[in-house]
């Protein structure tokens, strides 16, 4: 490690009603790769969007490179040498390699683009890094793990000091790992200042020198790789949150009938081998870090996405779901953690959201039944204790914690016994957070069964009955409440698969 | 080492959809030629050719905004719009040709900066701006001429030299389609400016991943209002083609041309989506339409015919398209 290049100190920034972050340091030196931890929403990302001009902080500073400096957007910060190399790759499909490094700075051949020196600059650039690329290959027909490397080599032609990579392992193969583990060691002897966001232990143990850990948005503190173990960092992410009335016992009986039963479920890299049944009455949480592939998971039982294999159980009834539709018909029911897109159809009113499942119903050949409807969604406007003006009220001007509550009427009306909640409380604030868990009790109370689908540890341990774990598609794990903590839980969520 | 894996490439890529166009297009000649003998006249040629100036030369233009992922509607009767200006100068107010020839191609390019402006800078969808384009130029020609046809110089009257840039009539009534001569130069140079220069480049940016454009620092907005400024000029340049090669400009018409040009340049691979495109395989698309257009009344399909038949191999354009797509995202 040489000397110091990055210094933030401080950095303090809020969103209207999150505090992001509550003045974190960072300090990254010169050949230092440096591990950047924490859950889901402990604010990495925000950090470093800080750090490269996407957001602006409220205050503290940036010391890079012995001066004082803040970027007013992502180019000031790359002119600077200061590069993110995105989770999502930013990428043109359609140009070739090396157009995509030199887009925006092409080399220029009288009026045209001088492709052939870009190629060549390219080829270089691929030589220095030891890459097996060619530039004139179309972006598009490159493997996801290339066309990182191909970022990297952007993002180094930039003449990078300090490189930020976020989560880069997340879409990449064993052997493409090890790659670029090889060119990220090669930066380092470089004196390159590298920033490592990451979920997975075992990667960190391998490729950083040092780790600092965030945890809701603080700064928690900064470690010698080499001199802590795995426990040490999980502890220091999950801290010592206390948490409101957690459930220590779970409120199923143990005989109590298997509504749902899902075997060796495949769909996609995301889901693999998922087996787990779900009883009568149970909250079932779904633990994980980001990219575990519980969504996927719920996507797949739910007929969103398809599946390669595996069997589905509905009361002890093999079923087979292709379709949102054929889950609907087996009484299963989807809360989407994204209701704008997937969940609600906002424009609509209340009570036209109410229907929406069970329209059939509610109508007369082809005409809906307005009185019969409306009724309904009263029902449950009193049922659920929904705030609104009125069953006409369109969804748009209500609440996120009343827009959960009128998807949650959708599929009362639909009688659908089993509900899937992926996030329930996202986006949702803390009073209206404690109507959805009560509701949500009383609901299984009732004998609905109900999967949760949760990044909040607290809220996992709150709720659920019994919890899975799962990480990298696969369940690592499976605790009843009694036993489960957020150790044994973040063990298990970053458990290393061979 | 990277140039390891550098594939020698045969000159001619065969799953190349350009390739496939250039198949069918040998193949309706030959089709068309079998089945009908006044198909193989000379004439014929002629008037394939004639119809196909104005088609394609809107259709090298289409090709921009289609590869940003967008369209332009308002070509067709922007076309005759132009051509309506332009030609009311040169009749009503003695206005040398050249000038009226200035005047048809500026009014295309200022047609081409409101719609790149509403799209690039106000965030319109093409789709809404360019219909709306296509209202206004419909009834702004007529506006112009009070509801009346206008004629251009013809080839015997002072000025009717222009004719002749696309047709010249030898002594012995031969007629040589020059024409083509010029719609090749610009389709050579318009696929110089798409695959290497910066304004091509950015083009098909746009269409592929406008955002990543943007954080590279590419001035997005700008090159995009120059894809539909191209738009604009080479639908001015086709009302010259048109002006022409047609006796007369009617106002109210030219509403559906905008369809066969953009239809010439999926048929030629331009993506529907965006991102991805060619010149010249909007031109050969062109001559799918204008073959199928010229031949099929030669085996007894009239108009309708021709319609439904170019609708199915425009579906089979797209199908292509999307297959394509699926392989690359």
């Amino acid at each position: 490690m040489g000397e110091v290049i990055l210094t933030m100190k401080g950095i303090d920034k809020s969103f209207p009603g999150v505090h992001a972050l509550d003045h974190v340091d960072l300090e990254v030196r010169r050949g230092e790769v440096h591990a950047l931890m924490g859950e889901n929403g402990a604010g990495k990302s925000t950090l470093m969007k800080v750090l490269t001009g996407i957001y602006t902080k409220d205050s503290g500073t940036i010391t890079y490179e012995g001066r004082e400096v803040e970027f007013h957007n992502a180019k000031e910060a790359q002119d600077a040498g200061v590069v993110i190399v995105h989770q999502e790759l930013n990428m043109l499909n359609h140009l070739t390699v090396a157009q995509n490094i030199f887009i925006g700075r092409e080399f220029k051949k009288g009026f045209g683009i001088d492709d052939k020196k870009m190629n060549a600059e390219a080829a270089k650039l691929f030589q220095k890094l030891n890459i097996d690329i060619d530039p004139a290959e179309t972006m598009g027909n490159l493997t996801v793990g290339k066309q990182q490397m191909c970022e990297i080599a952007k993002a180094i032609s930039h003449e990078a000091k300090v490189i930020i990579f976020d989560e880069p392992s997340a879409a990449l193969t064993e052997s493409e790992i090890d790659e670029l583990f090889k060119i990220i060691n090669d930066l380092r002897k470089q004196q390159l200042g590298i920033v490592y966001i990451s979920h997975r232990m075992d990667e960190i143990k391998v490729i950083t020198d040092r780790v600092t850990v965030m945890r809701d948005g603080t700064y928690v503190g900064t470690l010698i790789t080499k001199d802590c173990t795995k426990n040490d960092i999980i502890n220091m992410m999950v801290g010592r949150v206390i948490y409101e009335d957690p459930k220590t016992q779970s409120s199923v009986p143990k005989d109590a009938p298997v509504v749902l039963k899902v075997e060796h479920l495949n769909a996609g890299r995301m889901v693999r081998d998922v087996s787990f049944e779900l009883r009568k009455g149970e909250i079932l949480g779904f633990s994980g870090l980001m990219g575990a592939g519980r969504t996927e998971t719920a996507r797949a039982i739910f007929g969103a996405d398809p599946k390669e294999s595996g069997d589905i159980y509905v009361n002890g009834k093999k079923v087979i779901i292709n379709s949102p539709q054929d889950a609907v018909k087996c009484g299963i029911g989807y809360l989407s953690e994204d209701r704008k897109r997937y969940g609600i159809a906002v424009q609509k009113t209340l009570a036209e959201n109410t229907t929406l499942a069970s329209l059939d119903e509610y109508s007369h050949g082809l005409f809906v039944d307005k009185k019969a409807e409306n009724e309904v969604a009263q029902k449950y406007v009193d049922s659920l204790a929904t705030k609104t003006p009125g069953v006409d009220q369109l969804v748009v001007n209500l609440s996120g914690g009343n827009q959960q509550k009128v998807v949650i009427a959708k599929w009362l009306t639909r009688n659908s016994d089993i509900l899937i909640f992926d996030e329930p409380t996202r986006g949702i604030d803390v009073g209206a957070k404690n109507e959805i868990y009560k509701l949500m009790n009383r609901l299984a109370s009732e004998g609905k069964s109900i999967i949760m689908i949760s990044s909040e540890m607290v809220e996992i341990l709150r709720m659920s009955d019994r919890i899975i774990v799962m990480c990298e598609g696969k369940v690592t794990g499976e605790l009843g409440i009694e036993e489960a903590t957020q150790e044994t839980i973040m063990n298990m969520a970053t458990r290393e698969i061979g | 080492m990277a140039n390891q894996t550098t594939k020698k490439k045969s000159p001619i890529n065969f799953g190349d959809q350009r390739f496939i166009v250039f198949l069918v297009i040998v193949a309706m000649c030959i089709f068309f030629a079998l089945m009908s003998p006044s198909f193989r006249k000379y004439t014929t040629l002629v008037s394939i050719l004639d119809y196909s100036y104005y088609i394609a030369l809107m259709s090298i233009g289409v090709t921009f905004p289609l590869i940003t992922g967008g369209v332009d509607l308002s070509i067709g009767t922007g076309l005759i719009c132009y051509s309506l200006i332009g030609g009311f100068m040169v009749t009503h107010y003695n206005w040398p040709v050249v000038a009226g020839i200035l005047l048809t191609v500026l009014s295309g390019a200022l047609i081409g900066l409101l719609n790149g402006s509403l799209v690039a800078i106000m965030d319109i969808p093409p789709f809404l701006v360019t219909l709306c384009t296509c209202m206004i130029t419909r009834g702004l020609g007529s506006i112009v001429v009070g509801g009346f046809g206008i004629t251009w110089p013809n080839a015997s009257q002072p000025g009717g030299w222009f004719r002749s840039i696309f047709k010249i009539t030898l002594e012995d009534n031969t007629k040589i389609p020059i024409g083509i001569i010029w719609v090749i130069l610009l389709v050579l140079l318009m696929s110089y400016v798409l695959n290497h220069t910066k304004v091509g480049r950015y083009t098909i940016s746009i269409g592929s991943n406008k955002e990543a454009a943007r954080l590279s620092g590419v001035n997005v907005r700008l090159y995009h209002i120059i894809a539909y400024m191209i738009s604009g000029v080479f639908a001015g340049l086709a009302a010259i083609a048109y002006s022409a090669v047609f006796a007369t400009v009617q106002p109210g018409t030219g509403a559906g041309f905008e369809l066969e040009a953009i239809g010439g340049a999926i048929i030629g691979g331009v993506s529907a989506s965006g991102g991805y495109g060619s010149v010249t395989g909007s031109l050969l698309g062109v001559f799918v339409i204008c073959i199928m257009k010229t031949g099929l009344p030669f085996i007894g399909l009239q108009a309708n015919w021709q319609q439904i038949i170019t609708g199915l191999v425009l579906i089979g354009a797209v199908l292509i398209d999307v297959i394509k797509k699926k392989r690359i995202g």
